[in-house]
């Protein structure tokens, strides 16, 4: 051995800036993980922690909606509208109840209208709380977590007693709601509103200006406004690429357009700015539900339900009492209404975008087909674009903001 | 604010073969051999300017023929207006051209559309089931599909 050279690595300047590539490799999460919100899964091809391409597969919660709205009476599918969007059923109630008074050409009385709305928007403020909440508990903040859940708990708690459940409650019928406001509902709601604030209030100091919390989510998950249009996408993510589109304003619905309100957008269409969109919709919908308690204490107590014959159940002590309301009371339970031949679309503004659906009636009792028109489903579509180059660490913030709810998108 | 129905019927009621606005929703029953150009019509047009795909589905018609029929609703974000675009399809050969070169947000529907009902589309790429798994055995939207149907069971994937 003459002499033993020693070679020294190089370690200049480029050779730590140089990427470090690994072999591709195929990750599959899901379909049961506790970040999957329900289940879903992603086959995700990894360059390192970087993202290379992603196949989202869903329909692990299919249950079958259309087919078994085929099969019932056009009544019988209201629960089922529960239990598409669990986070905000009543929206799915209202949404599928309007598009069959569209088909029947019914006009619902104006005390009716101003408690679906309100309604709907209690249930679009338990929703985006749910969202932000679950934002930072996807990101290991488990404090803002419980503090969202809190304020979702008192909005739980108003449309308990608002409508008698909390979750899937199964408040909104064809032609009218189940009942009217009870007399004590306006001052809860106000009180519970102000505790909302508040909770609001300690979420924004501790989250919006949050160091980490504003690292993850800013310049993470862009969907730009061109990529919403071609794909489709609707609702907070929409708004938050910069495009001021809600169905409340384009084609106002129940009594939208004599309320007042304000439609927030964000401007580059990332995680932070879907955060802001959804934070400020809540504040709108609180705005939005005290104009409907002071209209309804204006109006007072009287009659929620269309006097239609063709959807109206008689008073009860009719029904005892008279041989004709008896007899329709039954046609009405076993039956249910007859739709007129024909079809119709109707989109309504849920808390994930446009919620539409299109219904098609042969004139009987039973619908032809209900299709629902899933902005869960829609808006996941893109996923692969929002986290595409991204880290694998932010696939998580991204789909918790898209709000995809399984037994919606699924169906 | 032009009407997008008369427009369509103005410049391209060749590929039309029925319209109506019943209920007031616009709708259009269009050719299928000429779907697709119609649909870049109304994409690509002035005044009509159909940014969005928003919804797509089939509807099945038993005992009727055509049987089928897929069903697009398009709505403009510039005008905010809707569109309703019908295609009838026979039962024989439900195949209709995929419009993913036109609004990518028709790919995962038409799947939906393919796993429901069987529609083909053509040219569409990755025409997998999309809710269903694989080895599901028919489509179970279509009317001759009972309800209460069981399907094998399939084993572990490997």
């Amino acid at each position: 051995m003459d002499h033993l050279t020693y070679r020294r690595p190089e370690t200049g300047e480029d050779d730590l800036q140089k990427d470090l590539h690994t072999e591709h490799q195929i990750l599959n999460m899901g379909p049961s993980h506790p970040a999957t919100h329900g289940t879903v899964k992603f086959l995700i091809e990894l360059d390192g922690e970087t993202i290379i391409s992603l196949d989202v597969q869903v329909g692990y919660l299919h249950r079958g909606f259309e087919k078994e709205c085929e099969a019932g009476t056009w009544y019988q599918a209201i629960p089922y509208t529960d239990r598409l969007n669990y986070n905000s059923a009543i929206l799915a109630n209202i949404g599928y109840c309007l598009a069959v008074e569209k088909l029947l050409e019914l006009d619902t009385p104006e005390r009716c209208q101003w408690l679906r709305v309100l309604a709907g928007e209690l249930s679009r403020l338990a929703d985006h709380l749910t969202r932000c909440g679950a934002t930072c508990l996807e990101l290991q903040a488990m404090t803002p977590f419980l503090y969202g859940i809190e304020a979702r708990e008192l909005s739980w708690d108003l449309m308990e007693i608002l409508c008698g459940a909390r979750v899937t409650s199964n408040y909104v019928r064809i032609g009218g709601v189940k009942h009217g406001m009870p007399s004590s509902f306006p001052a809860i709601c106000r009180e519970n509103f102000e505790k909302i604030r508040k909770l609001l209030a300690d979420f924004d100091e501790m989250v919006t200006s949050n160091r980490i919390f504003v690292d993850r989510l800013k310049g993470t998950g862009i969907l730009s406004r061109e990529d919403c249009l071609r794909y489709a996408v609707t609702g907070p993510l929409l708004r938050a690429a910069g495009v001021p589109l809600d169905v409340r304003k384009q084609e106002p619905y129940l009594t939208y357009d004599e309320i007042d309100f304000d439609i927030p957008i964000g401007e580059v269409g990332d995680n932070y700015d879907r955060y802001l969109v959804c934070v400020e919709e809540m504040h709108q919908s609180m705005r939005i539900v005290e104009q409907c308690l002071a209209k309804l204490e204006a109006l007072g107590p009287g009659p929620v339900d269309v006097l239609d014959p063709r959807v109206r159940w008689p008073a009860k002590g009719r029904v005892f009492n008279q041989m004709e309301e008896l007899i329709q009371q039954f046609k009405s339970v076993t039956e249910g209404p007859r739709v007129p031949a024909g079809e119709g679309y109707l989109a309504i503004e849920s808390a994930n975008g446009e919620l539409g659906f299109y219904l098609v009636s042969d004139g009987s009792a039973v619908p032809h087909k209900v299709r629902c028109r899933p902005p869960s489903l829609i808006n996941l579509a893109p996923l692969h674009l929002m986290v595409k180059g991204g880290l694998l660490g932010d696939l998580i913030p991204t789909f918790d903001l898209l709000n995809m709810i399984g037994g919606e998108c699924d169906r | 604010m032009a009407d997008p129905l008369a427009v369509l019927l103005a410049a391209r009621g060749d590929a039309v073969l029925e319209s109506h606005e019943r209920l007031g929703d616009a709708t259009a029953v269009v050719d299928p051999v000429e779907l697709v150009a119609v649909m870049r019509f109304l994409r690509d047009s002035d005044g009509l300017d159909f940014e969005m795909l928003t919804d797509l589905t089939g509807v099945d018609y038993l005992g009727r023929e055509p049987r089928f029929e897929v069903v697009y609703h398009l709505y403009s974000v510039k005008h905010n207006h809707r569109l309703r675009i019908v295609v009838r399809l026979p039962e024989d050969a439900p195949e209709v051209d995929s419009l993913v070169e036109v609004w990518p947000s028709a790919d995962w529907m038409e799947r939906e559309a393919w796993d429901m009902y069987g529609i083909r589309f053509r040219n569409h790429g990755d025409l997998r089931r999309l809710l269903l798994y694989e080895e599901f055995e028919g489509h179970p939207l279509r009317k001759d599909y009972p309800k209460e149907r069981r399907q094998p069971l399939i084993g572990p994937r490997n």
